[in-house]
């Protein structure tokens, strides 16, 4: 395939799904659903396979793929910000879970959004979420990057309050903006202060930059980092923005796995490898990045084993996930954290999918206290389901396993890491595989807690999806030697872990911790396991019920910053400041007042007024404050 | 004959003039307010014919044939008025004709 051939094919890439959008959009009701399904698919299958065409064609020879489609504008005489893709091996992992795992999410919601109304709303959304998200990993530089970073953001809105119609899911989609928002403003003095300090906005070019311009230590890339991770904490929902994950789930099950599972939650984990050269040179903040990870994974995974909503559960443990992959670039093992963002979207769509099939088998019933016994009656979507829990587990041979041993391996002996975020890691992993437990043995063992006869799905296309999905999270880690080589030319600044003399009680330790997780659940959870006649009741303790409520930390942010907000939005309610503006109204309006009052038609009045102004100019004449004007005439 | 000094006769003037001036603000009555302004013309024309002898000019005379010209003409306009105000308002009240606001 010829060079020129390879630039279209980058060119035409996000426009598939954009194209499609707008025909769903414009056209709305007046698709059927055939129509509908197969443009929005249609269009996911072209962006796949272009993009399987071009990863193809990646090799050591032709490292990157550059197109540049127009000028955006002009910053600086030296700097103009271009609408131009740039491909290398990072993007092109992540187009391919965009587009693969999307075309296979897309096959999804198209047999799982059937029945709704708003069908064409749905996917329209849908494949506007992928434009963004496609300019988001292929932008050359930062502006386009956060084009698509508020584009993805909007998508999420958009999708989370899809069926607005209920109150709580409006008030989780504005959550999450307002709280993305948070980080996306910290991200966006980022990049001022980066064209501040560099004059200069193509990843590629800051990325050498500042090599050349500070050396690791400098306050200019501590802020430049810290602000960056700022937008990284609260799209991939970290600590402290964490809070806006688990209520995101009040979207459709499809949107959880696309959005808030496989691609945009991981957005955050990308910009943070993409702008790894700036990171690089702030060692602290890698280690602010490995600390928040490994607190947000022990946090989501404390929170995640008091959960009773099947969806909030999988919520958490992305989070939970995420913080693996955090804890791995602060670790300085960028190609672990992505190839771990690659395996965990297959199991992470996997797992949101099957939930999806299984809620809506059960009649939209989403209480994992009101399930039981589905290993039976529904063994189809159990197999798949345990599939996708022995990829989050890790166990030996799934491709969670290789991606979350190849992170443990490298944290051990990290400069930015170190032996204690070793130990949160493996504590992650124990809770990790005792969650997932709990979560199996609820949902598919145990007697069954629910009245209404099941409704399994018989659609063709949900198993095609949940079957490739399986394969693909099975099979996942023999990408990872590919991917390893492909991610190499990337991160070529990135000093190499030290592997030397590995004790092998590490390795023997990581591999056995979900093992002890799984054996201690299998007593511990035994009621939730067996088949009993008495009904089974929610803990309801206090410290259940505060690892329920996310380790209340919507409480705190409620009591620090939302009610104090609200208050004083009371208290200001005629708006001081808008008074202070007024005063300028209440001054014309007085004026207008006194001279309309002169206005009365009464010739007397005007007779008296002519009298004293002529009184008044006499005076002002023989005071010789008019002097200056009589001696010019 | 000793002549009467000029400020004399600019002083009778001002009196007569501030007296037709006050008059016209103060009465309600039209016809009052179109004898006040007969006074203050009057109040000007004595002043012309004082500047005249002053400076040994007819100017001043001429000035004042102008005046009393214009003070007829203006009378007979404004008694016109008069009578038309009093035939549709049963009044003089100049306060009356404020519809216009203007």
């Amino acid at each position: 395939m010829s060079i020129a051939y390879m630039h279209t094919i980058l060119t035409l890439l996000p426009f598939y799904p954009l194209v499609s959008f707008l025909l769903l959009i414009s056209f709305a009701k007046r698709l059927s659903w055939q129509l509908a399904a197969s443009l929005s698919v249609g269009a996911m299958a072209l962006s796949a396979l272009s993009s399987f065409a071009l990863v193809w064609q990646l090799s050591a020879d032709l490292p990157v793929i550059t197109t540049h489609l127009w000028q955006w504008f002009t910053l600086s005489s030296s700097e103009q910000i271009n609408i131009s893709f740039y491909l290398d091996g990072l993007a092109a992992v992540m187009i391919c879970v965009v587009t693969g795992v999307g075309l296979l999410i897309h096959i999804f919601a198209a047999a799982y959004m059937k029945e709704d109304e708003n069908f064409t709303r749905f996917m329209a959304y849908m494949n506007l979420f992928i434009v963004a998200m496609l300019m988001l990993v292929l932008a050359d530089n930062l502006v386009l990057l956060y084009l698509g970073w508020e584009g993805v953001g909007l998508c999420s809105f958009l999708l989370i309050g899809f069926w607005y119609h209920e109150k709580a899911n409006v008030l989780a989609a504005r959550k999450a903006f307002i709280v993305t928002r948070v980080g996306d403003t910290a991200m966006a003095i980022g990049l001022f202060m980066i064209f501040k300090e560099i004059g200069q906005l193509t990843i590629t070019d800051i990325n050498e930059s500042a090599r050349v311009l500070w050396i690791a230590g400098d306050n200019q890339p501590y802020w430049i980092a810290l602000l960056l991770l700022g937008g990284a904490v609260g799209k991939s929902a970290q600590l402290p923005l964490q809070i806006w994950l688990p209520d995101a789930m009040a979207g459709p099950t499809p949107v959880s796995a696309l959005i808030h599972a496989a691609t945009m939650v991981t957005a955050g984990v990308y910009l943070i490898a993409r702008m790894h050269g700036i990171f690089l040179l702030a060692p602290e903040v890698m280690t602010y990045v490995a600390w928040l990870g490994a607190l947000t994974l022990l946090l989501a995974g404390v929170a995640a084993l008091a959960q009773s909503d099947i969806k909030r559960v999988l919520a958490y443990s992305t989070m939970s996930q995420i913080g693996y992959m955090m804890l791995s670039l602060g670790a300085g093992a960028f190609s672990a954290g992505v190839f771990h963002l690659m395996t965990h979207a297959f199991f992470k769509a996997l797992l949101f999918l099957t939930a999806g099939a299984i809620i809506l088998a059960l009649h939209h019933q989403q209480d994992l206290f009101k399930m039981g016994g589905l290993l039976k009656r529904l063994p189809f979507e159990a197999v798949l389901f345990s599939i996708g829990l022995v990829c989050l587990i890790a166990l030996p041979g799934s491709s969670g396993f290789f991606s979350k041993e190849a992170i443990i391996a490298q944290l051990f002996s990290s400069p930015t890491a170190g032996p204690l975020l070793w130990v949160c890691a493996i504590v992650g992993a124990l809770l990790t595989s005792i969650y997932s437990c709990r979560l199996f043995f609820l949902a598919f063992m145990g007697s069954a807690r629910f009245e209404s006869p099941l409704q399994p799905s018989s659609s063709k296309l949900v198993k095609i999806s949940l079957i490739v999905l399986a394969i693909l999270s099975l099979v996942g880690g023999a990408f990872g030697t590919a991917l390893e080589h492909g991610l190499s030319s990337v991160f070529v600044a990135a000093p190499m872990v030290e592997m030397v003399n590995d004790p092998t009680w590490l390795h023997a330790v990581a591999i056995a911790t979900p093992f002890v997780g799984i054996v201690f659940s299998w007593f511990y959870f035994s009621k939730y396991r067996e088949v009993s006649h008495s009904p089974l009741v929610e803990n309801t303790s206090a410290v259940n019920q505060f690892a329920k409520q996310g380790l209340g930390f919507d409480r705190l942010y409620d009591w620090l910053l939302v009610k104090p907000y609200c208050t004083l939005a009371k208290v200001n309610r005629s708006d001081i400041f808008d008074q202070l503006m007024m005063l300028n109204a209440w001054y014309v309006t007085l004026w207008h007042e006194v001279l309309a009052s002169s206005q009365n038609g009464k010739l007397r009045w005007y007779v008296a007024a002519i009298g004293l102004a002529a009184l008044l100019l006499t005076l002002l004449l023989m005071l010789n404050v008019g002097e200056v004007s009589m001696e010019i005439s | 004959m000793s002549a009467i000094p000029l400020s004399h006769i600019l002083i009778l003037a001002s009196i007569l003039f501030i007296i037709g001036f006050v008059g016209v603000i103060v009465r309600k009555n039209t016809l009052y307010m179109l004898m006040s302004l007969e006074v203050m013309l009057n109040a000007v024309g004595v002043a012309f014919i004082g500047a005249g002898s002053a400076w040994q000019q007819a100017d001043g005379q001429v000035m004042f044939i102008l005046i009393l010209t214009l003070a007829a003409a203006e009378v007979a306009v404004g008694l016109a008025l008069l009578i038309q105000m009093q035939r549709k308002f049963k009044s003089l009240d100049i306060d009356l004709l404020s519809k216009l606001r203007g």
